[in-house]
């Protein structure tokens, strides 16, 4: 059964990593609903925020075609009950509908939108949240003329993680702890794939 | 697949004061030096020619091979790396330099060669601009590279080829790139000396191994009635050849092999049963459905191997060794896993199982052979129609050779002949483009098993479209005199296709006629001596005289136009579902 997965994925800051990790995915027809690179908790580590829709089996064997990759340090891949997620929209609308036709005041209580920059001919709202509570505002404004929107990929905390400060200490040594020498995914061999 | 410990030879490396000013190009040449590299195969071009001016000043200490085409180049590495264990190094130029590798850096990813590649790149203000000889080589060769890197300032070239050379060489082997730009090359810097690397905090090439995994695949040997043992390339790449004989031995355990695995146990020892996959013999491929512990040793399931997966040994538990974790329950779906390098996990593997032995078990694979001896065999090997036939041709090698011989493999119906029945003493002896089915590998990978392995016969066997596919690679052998010999198996067809086209396209032969120059006229443009031989009379004296001859040697066989290869398992069939006829 296909479901969604974020997949976590800290490498080394390597130009030309972005498409090695992507042709994983496109090399197997798996469209990946949203991307983000970013910085991590640790200097120098960067971290990729990936979201797919596949079977759990599926995104293990992705997650192993990943940590295969030279300067990927580590995958992980989690539903959406083990993460913290959110995703940022914007949104630019003529001033004076809003101001004439909706109340800006209600929208923002509401959608809990911020006002980023208030213009004479528009306004630009910000919020972020859940891919469904973007959507809703996106439909409550569409009557009022919606010039532009945008939402941006999502980023997501893991909430049983310590952090990779302590897993790079040991990816450092030469004879690194199992932790870090370990494949998670296979790790759990025997709950995934009990014969 | 498994580890490769490659030796640098110590005395070439060289000692070296603190700070000496270099240029890069000289910095790729001392850092080949310093890992101990002699051979390097290559083509210049202008993005290249700085390495190459520098190249100029090292000719004693390093031998370049001019190809005469990249392609030949990176499959020449390839060959020298397979028969040698070293890693096969290759210089090529910018753009059509580096786009011409392409083919042969797929084949060395899905075959796991080690092999570094150093391109030129334009200079570094003009990446991007479409300048002359431009492409984009590090995205091109993403998806065919296990490590790729591009360098614009010299001082990181030392850095980055030590990393190359211990990518290319540990954990899986794989192909590795450096795209270098010409100011790079140019530039003067200070040289610190070579430092090898053997860490990368992101790249961890060997697994632990687990202990109770290597118990609990004990237990299950231990317990089996009908065990089996499938056995690749991962034996010879973790030079593990001895470990394994020690594990078969002790478990008594018959073993098939992969057409990678080849070599690894002499294809004379009483417990290696022979070929797996489409074009394998008939015992391993039937009886992979009545085993009840299949036990892979570094390979991975290859579709030609299993056939249909869902009608794929589904009774069996299954123990996977392996040094890739990403090969274990990508196809099958492993009972349990043994990750790590076979060089380490057979041992202790091999402690823990008990002495054994599976008469009955043993004599059902001997049935199936008898059986596969009477309606195949026999009759390729010991024809009675009047064409000569492929198999014929081989048991002559193996006459003359016993089984001594490196035979480098294109890829068809004589890749498969040869296969099936060339025989083997030792490892390193079998080189083939497996995995990719690269046609016009042999000759240029004859050429680089030549130079990796000096002092061993070596000889490509080819099929005449393949041939023609490398054909101007006849040119290294006369540049540099080089004693290869060359064996065509003409049955002036693309066999292969035309008997896929015989037996699932209804005879349609759509393009498989394909005509060819006389390769005895083209061998001796190039200096080669050599003859056609089309009767069966001719047939031994033509194999003796091109064993015999010194230097180089093109024997062309005229083969049955039509013959097939059997036995086969068709595509989309279960590996029980083997046809012998």
């Amino acid at each position: 059964m296909k479901n969604e997965y974020t997949i976590t994925v800290y490498t080394e800051n390597q130009v030309g990593l972005l498409n090695r990790i992507a042709i994983i995915f496109s090399r197997r027809k798996i469209n990946i609903e949203s991307l983000n690179t970013s910085p991590s908790e640790v200097p120098g580590i960067h971290r990729f925020t990936i979201v797919i829709n596949e079977t759990e089996e599926v995104v293990r064997k992705l997650a192993r075609q990943m940590e295969k990759q030279v300067d990927v340090l580590r995958a992980f891949c989690n539903t959406a009950d083990e993460i913290v997620w959110q995703e940022m929209a914007l949104y630019k609308v003529p001033t004076d509908e809003i101001a004439e036709k909706v109340k800006v005041e209600r929208l923002l209580r509401a959608f809990g939108a911020r006002a980023v920059v208030i213009r004479r001919d528009y306004t630009v709202f910000e919020t972020s949240g859940h891919r469904e509570e973007t959507d809703r505002l996106v439909q409550e404004l569409e009557p009022y003329g919606l010039i532009e929107f945008v939402r941006s990929a999502r980023v997501a905390i893991i909430n049983a993680s310590d952090g990779f400060h302590e897993l790079l200490q040991e990816f450092e040594q030469r004879e690194p702890g199992e932790e870090a020498a370990e494949n998670e995914f296979l790790d759990q061999h025997e709950e995934v794939f009990a014969m | 697949m498994l580890h490769t410990e490659l030796e640098l030879s110590e005395d070439l490396l060289v000692e070296t004061p603190p700070f000496r000013t270099l240029s890069g190009s000289q910095a790729v040449l001392e850092t080949f030096i310093s890992e101990g590299v002699n051979t390097v195969f290559g083509y210049p071009g202008g993005a290249i020619m700085p390495i190459y001016d520098a190249l100029y000043d090292y000719n004693e200490r390093l031998e370049h091979i001019l190809v005469r085409h990249e392609q030949g180049a990176i499959h020449a590495a390839q060959g020298y790396a397979r028969a040698s264990g070293r890693i096969g190094v290759v210089f090529a130029t910018s753009g059509p330099g580096a786009t011409n590798l392409i083919t042969g850096l797929a084949d060395a990813l899905i075959d796991s060669t080690p092999v570094v590649c150093i391109t030129g790149q334009v200079f570094a203000h003009l990446l991007g601009t479409d300048a002359f000889q431009e492409t984009d080589v590090i995205n091109i060769t993403t998806p065919v590279t296990k490590w790729n890197c591009q360098v614009t300032e010299a001082g990181d070239i030392p850095a980055v080829l030590a990393k190359a050379f211990y990518i290319a060489r540990s954990g899986r082997p794989g192909p590795v790139l450096v795209d270098i730009s010409k100011n790079a090359q140019l530039q003067q810097f200070d040289y610190e000396g070579h430092k090898p690397c053997n860490h990368i905090r992101s790249y961890r090439p060997k697994p632990i191994v687990r202990r109770e995994y290597i118990e609990q695949a004990a237990a299950l040997i231990n317990a089996a009635e009908r065990p089996f043992i499938l056995f690749g390339q991962g034996v010879i790449l973790g030079n593990a050849e001895r470990e394994f004989r020690s594990f078969v031995e002790k478990s008594g355990i018959p073993a098939a092999w992969t057409i990678l695995g080849l070599g690894a146990l002499p294809t004379g020892h009483p417990l290696n049963v022979g070929m797996l996959g489409m074009h394998g013999n008939y015992g391993p491929n039937v009886l992979t459905n009545q085993c009840d512990v299949l036990i892979a040793v570094g390979m991975r399931f290859d579709d030609r191997v299993t056939g249909r997966l869902d009608k794929y040994a589904r009774q069996a538990k299954v123990i996977h060794l392996d040094i890739d974790p990403a090969e274990i329950d990508k196809n099958i779906k492993t009972t349990v896993p043994v990750w790590g390098d076979c060089k380490e996990t057979l041992p202790l593997l091999t402690r823990l199982v008990r002495p054994q032995t599976y008469p009955d078990w043993l004599e059902r694979f001997r049935e199936h052979d008898r059986e596969e001896q009477k309606t195949v065999i026999h009759g390729e090997l010991n024809p009675d129609c009047a064409t000569l036939t492929m198999g014929e041709v081989i048991r002559l090698v193996n006459e003359h050779e016993g089984g001594e011989a490196i035979i480098v493999t294109d890829v068809g119906q004589h890749q498969m002949v040869a296969n099936r029945y060339a025989r083997f003493n030792q490892s390193r002896c079998n080189v083939t483009s497996g995995g990719l089915g690269t046609m016009g590998f042999a000759l240029p990978a004859d050429i680089g098993a030549k130079l990796g392995a000096p002092t061993r016969r070596v000889i490509a066997i080819a099929g005449d479209g393949g041939f023609q596919m490398t054909i101007q690679e006849l040119g290294v052998i006369q540049q540099h005199g080089m004693a290869v010999k060359i064996l065509i198996l003409n049955n002036q067809f693309l066999g292969m296709v035309r008997q896929w086209q015989e037996l699932f396209h209804d005879r349609r032969y759509s393009f498989t006629n394909i005509t060819s120059p006389d390769f005895v006229q083209v061998a001796a443009a190039y200096g080669i001596p050599g003859q056609r031989v089309s009767e069966r009379k001719e047939l031994q004296n033509g194999i003796k005289a091109m064993f015999e001859t010194p230097g180089s040697y093109l024997l062309e066989v005229m083969v049955g136009k039509e013959n097939n290869v059997f036995p086969m398992v068709p595509q989309g069939c279960g590996v029980a579902d083997i046809r012998l006829c």
